[in-house]
């Protein structure tokens, strides 16, 4: 079985985020990367497949600050191989990053045939769109988001997916393969590599560096960004003042204004 | 006192591992085990543990080491250092072995403790266990009331690089004891600088926590941003972070002066005597961290510094000095309180709160950074938070200086 | 700008979703500036008894078809790309919820329309219809226009009150011919209802915890009241967890879950950052301490000064009370 996993690298939100002069995108100085926090799930279900069914799972990004870190670490964790596609563009959006992974996947005779494509179910990023559904849509393969769980009938090619939906129900899928699926948590937690091995991976394994695909269809966005600004946070929390009964008819009105009641 | 230093042990060619540990002095002396059981005796979670030091040993030498590393039991060694103290044959196993046994259990393990990962990863990516900022390291700065030099901003050469590390940079209750020392070095004009933001934890806790591969990424960091600066020498505030530039950054070229905060402070008793104003009216007891006091016998300097402050009554608890009971915290115990817990284990801090609060002092003294979140969670578990509070040494320190002009 | 403003009326099992509600309300304001009406589009099988519900609509285009059962975004997404074509809308505002997502993405997609996303408000402006974006997992707002209509716009739950997109006014139905495509590669095999054991409260939207200010465990039950009027679960800082008195899987912090609900009420909680670690990134964090100083404020929104035991039954009571008023209104 071939798996395919997308990875994407966006900006670590544990540092602050500065906005660069001009006011319409984040400050790149002073980003620090790091893989999208549902794409290491994704990355965990792959290996999880690939366990259970044996078979080759090839990890694909687009370069990026500290993108070979991640790579390094899903080649230490058990991906078969890791492919980098450069000058992909800087920032590119999520419509960009769509073209580019299938224009390239599309280009490789070994890969077209990927059995499942799998990546993060969304990104903090995620501005014009999300990956899954539009990798699958340029792929014209099934998509089906919200995964929780995968397990394949490979001689059968189908997989059946659990879907996550509100209020703890889930929904069991038959998908007939290949299909992109958007994962929103493995079956486990992404597992722990050693950083030895992280290291030892960085002297002994190889990324593929690959030159990105010609795209016929990319033209200009269609998403315009006017302006970007921090939210303001609130140094202190705003102080309800009152008896109980008065401070919980604010609590209330406080509810009921943000949809929560 | 203390032990010669490592062979170093990061070189590839001569790697201190399970398999050849015998080819080095340090696991040769595991030949001299006369199987006294005096470690598994002493050590704290020796009643839980599958295989304590001495069955560790012992099935190593009958080459049944692949059953210890099936076993996860190996988690709860803290690192305290009591087997090691009271080895008759002065066998090192908090050292060496147990850090080489736990790294082979990390690879045997299904998963590893979520906490546990969460705070490795968190190390290696922010510098910090925390996952705080690593740009918001140097942010108690504001609030020290002191001015502190940071060497990226101001890299004249300084006397002492005062290495802060986490607990003690994002913690509010450490940054507490981080204000405390910089008032107290500042009153004393001793002409320190720190790294700010440029710092990362030192890593100890990363070796004796199963991650050599983390260990050595931070000592390769933090060795290469002191070469960039000229000091004379290093006060930490973290036992772990002393413990770590004693015994392994050497290897690195660490060459520099060393010191912990307390020990260093007790040299300035003399210039800090008429600074302590304030009388203190607590009766205090000290708990011996074990990586200051079993690993490097600084039981008397914390004890000189607090009795120097007027009013201070020093009473001692049932284990003290090399008796001491650990916190629990090191060996990444800092990290497995959940893990302790789902097996039903006592917390090794509560255990030591129940001593603190049957001396009747007022206050539990300690010095290391980890002591105090440990500790002051037990008291209020135990609903002892009334009773008795708990300080940093540095912090009744600058607390009987108030009020110096 | 011409054409109608669309709110996709997302339905699931029998029910409209919540988040159809604001983008209901969000819609009518912006239709209001457009000086253009307003219309649902309500598409399933047997659905057409939902659309009484949604009278904030001008108009409700209900698409009935035996395919759209199940809500397959890739179908649905093709329903509606016929139906965008043929009627040409100038905006469509589609809930972002676990039942539909993907699918606005795949309508935009198929048209090669603009598609924005995480959008907390959708207005117009002078350069065309301006969406506010909640980006970065809520650390950066963009504001952002579209090039070209219509353009799809993905609405974040907190958009509006759902109460304000509800309307007892009848609206006008008009049924609408669907096709859709004869594509039976994604297949809902069975739905699996929640297990009976302990919740997963990193999935839950509202949280209740509690901390050492509730300070017996009889006291719980005041908290698991207010849980069951919000529709969360109760959850814990340590000591709680500690004393046994909430199973380990409900504790919050470093040594227990990160949760990220939208509603978190901390009782009797003082902030240590252990917690703060595991729930500072919720939406909404209503904190009620004794101790003013707590540093539990500086991370809540709201704050109470005031005894837990005290505060606690008033809120459940006064939300009861709310809650009974709109069941009658």
């Amino acid at each position: 079985m071939n798996i395919l996993v997308l990875l994407r690298m966006v900006p670590d939100v544990v540092e602050e985020l500065e906005i660069a002069p001009g006011g319409k995108a984040l400050d790149a100085d002073l980003l620090r990367m790091m893989l999208s926090e549902s794409d290491g799930h994704a990355l965990e279900e792959a290996l999880l497949l690939k366990e259970r069914y044996g078979g080759v799972v090839t990890v694909l990004a687009l370069d990026a600050p500290e993108v070979d870190d991640a790579l390094f670490t899903a080649l230490a964790k058990g991906a078969d191989r890791a492919v980098k596609i450069s000058d992909a563009g800087e920032n590119p959006t999520t419509l960009e990053a769509a073209y580019t992974f299938a224009g390239w996947i599309a280009g490789q005779p070994d890969l077209a045939y990927a059995d499942v494509i799998l990546t993060g179910v969304q990104a903090i990023d995620d501005l014009d769109g999300l990956l899954a559904p539009l990798v699958a849509h340029q792929m014209r393969l099934p998509y089906l988001g919200i995964v929780t769980r995968l397990a394949v009938d490979v001689p059968g090619r189908v997989a059946t997916a659990i879907k996550e939906y509100p209020g703890g129900v889930r929904g069991e899928f038959d998908v007939d393969l290949p299909a992109v699926f958007g994962i929103q948590a493995a079956e486990k937690p992404p597992r722990y590599v050693p950083v030895a091995k992280v290291r030892a991976a960085m002297k002994s394994r190889q990324i593929e560096s690959v030159p990105a695909p010609t795209l016929a269809e990319a033209g200009p966005s269609l998403v315009n960004v006017v302006a970007m600004e921090k939210p303001q946070p609130a140094e202190w929390a705003a102080m309800l003042e009152g008896s109980p009964e008065q401070v919980s008819g604010k609590v209330c009105e406080i509810l009921a204004g943000t949809g929560l009641l | 006192m203390g032990h010669p230093i490592l062979a170093p042990v990061e070189s590839e060619t001569c790697q201190l591992t399970l398999e050849n540990l015998s080819r080095f002095p340090e696991g040769s002396e595991l030949l001299s085990c006369i199987q006294c059981g005096a470690c598994a005796g002493t050590c704290p979670y020796g009643d839980v543990m599958d295989y304590p030091p001495r069955r560790m040993i012992a099935m190593m030498r009958a080459g049944l080491l692949e059953k210890v590393f099936a076993s996860d039991s190996l988690l709860s060694c803290v690192a305290c250092y009591a087997c090691m103290a009271k080895c008759p044959r002065g066998i090192r196993l908090t050292e060496v072995l147990l850090p080489l046994m736990k790294e082979q259990t990390l690879t045997h393990l299904p998963e590893l403790p979520a906490e546990l990962q969460r705070a490795l990863q968190s190390t290696l990516r922010y510098g910090n266990p925390m996952g705080e900022p690593s740009r918001k390291r140097a942010a108690w700065v504001k609030t020290a009331g002191v001015p502190i030099r940071i060497l990226a901003e101001d890299p004249r050469p300084a006397d002492v690089l005062w290495f802060v590390e986490c607990y003690t940079s994002f913690y509010p209750r450490g940054q507490d004891n981080s204000r405390a020392t910089a008032r107290i070095f500042h009153a004393l004009g001793i002409d320190f600088a720190i790294l700010g933001n440029e710092e990362k934890c030192a890593g100890e806790c990363g070796r004796l926590t199963w991650e050599p591969g983390l260990f050595e990424t931070l000592m390769d960091y933090n060795m290469a941003v002191f070469q960039k600066y000229r000091f004379h020498r290093v006060v930490t505030s973290c036992p772990h972070a002393h413990n770590a530039f004693k015994n392994r950054y050497p290897a690195l070229g660490f060459n520099w002066g060393l010191d912990h905060t307390t020990p260093f402070l007790a040299g300035y008793l003399a210039q800090l005597k008429p600074l302590l104003r304030r009388k203190l009216s607590y009766a205090v007891t000290y708990h011996d961290s074990c990586c200051l006091g079993r690993q490097n016998e600084f039981y008397d300097p914390p004890r000189l510094l607090l009795q120097t402050i007027p009013g201070v009554k020093l009473v001692e608890m049932v284990h003290n000095r090399v008796n001491s009971i650990c916190c629990g915290g090191g060996g990444g115990g800092m990290w497995l309180d959940t893990y302790f817990k789902a097996k039903g284990y006592e917390r090794l801090s509560e255990r030591r709160v129940k001593e603190a609060v049957a001396t009747g002092a007022d206050v539990l003294a300690v010095s290391c950074p980890y002591e105090v979140p440990r500790f002051e969670d037990a008291l209020k578990v135990l609903g002892h938070d009334k009773k008795m509070i708990v300080r940093d040494v540095t912090e009744l320190l600058a607390e009987s200086m108030e009020g110096n002009p | 700008m011409s054409g109608n403003v669309w709110v996709f009326a997302e339905q699931w099992r029998g029910r409209i979703s919540e988040i159809t509600y604001e983008a209901l309300a969000l819609g009518k304001e912006l239709a209001g500036a457009l000086q253009v009406p307003l219309e649902a589009i309500l598409l399933g099988h047997n659905v057409l008894p939902l659309a009484g519900t949604l009278g904030k609509a001008d108009t409700v285009l209900a698409g009935e078809h035996p395919a759209l059962a199940e809500l397959v975004p890739g179908l649905y997404a093709e329903a509606l790309a016929a139906l965008v074509e043929e009627r040409a809308p100038c905006a469509v505002l589609i809930p972002l919820t676990n039942i539909s997502l993907g699918m606005g993405t795949l309508l935009a997609a198929r048209l090669h329309l603009p598609s924005v996303n995480f959008c907390q408000d959708v207005r117009a402006a002078a350069a065309g219809i301006e969406a506010r974006c909640v980006l970065y997992g809520g650390k950066i707002e963009s504001r952002v226009t579209a090039a070209g209509t219509p353009a799809i716009f993905g609405i974040w739950s907190g958009a509006r009150s759902p109460e304000a997109g509800r309307s007892d006014r009848a609206p006008s139905v008009e049924e609408v011919r669907v096709t859709v495509p004869d594509d039976t590669r994604v297949r809902l095999k069975r739905y699996i209802e929640p297990e009976a054991g302990d919740v997963d409260i990193t999935r839950q939207e509202v949280l209740v915890a509690v901390g050492r200010g509730i300070q017996s465990p009889e006291n719980l039950a005041l908290a698991e009241d207010l849980a069951r009027s919000l529709g969360g679960a109760v959850c814990a800082s340590r000591p709680v967890i500690d004393q046994g008195w909430l199973p380990l899987s409900r504790q919050v912090g470093k040594s227990g879950l990160t949760v990220k609900p939208k509603l978190y009420v901390a009782l009797g909680i003082s902030g240590a950052p252990e917690h703060v670690e595991g729930m500072r990134d919720s939406s909404l964090i209503v904190a009620v301490n004794s101790d003013p100083r707590a540093p539990i404020f500086g991370v809540a929104h709201y704050g109470i000064v005031g005894d837990v035991l005290e505060v606690l039954p008033a809120l459940t009571a006064a939300i009861e009370a709310r809650k009974e008023a709109h069941s009658h209104a």
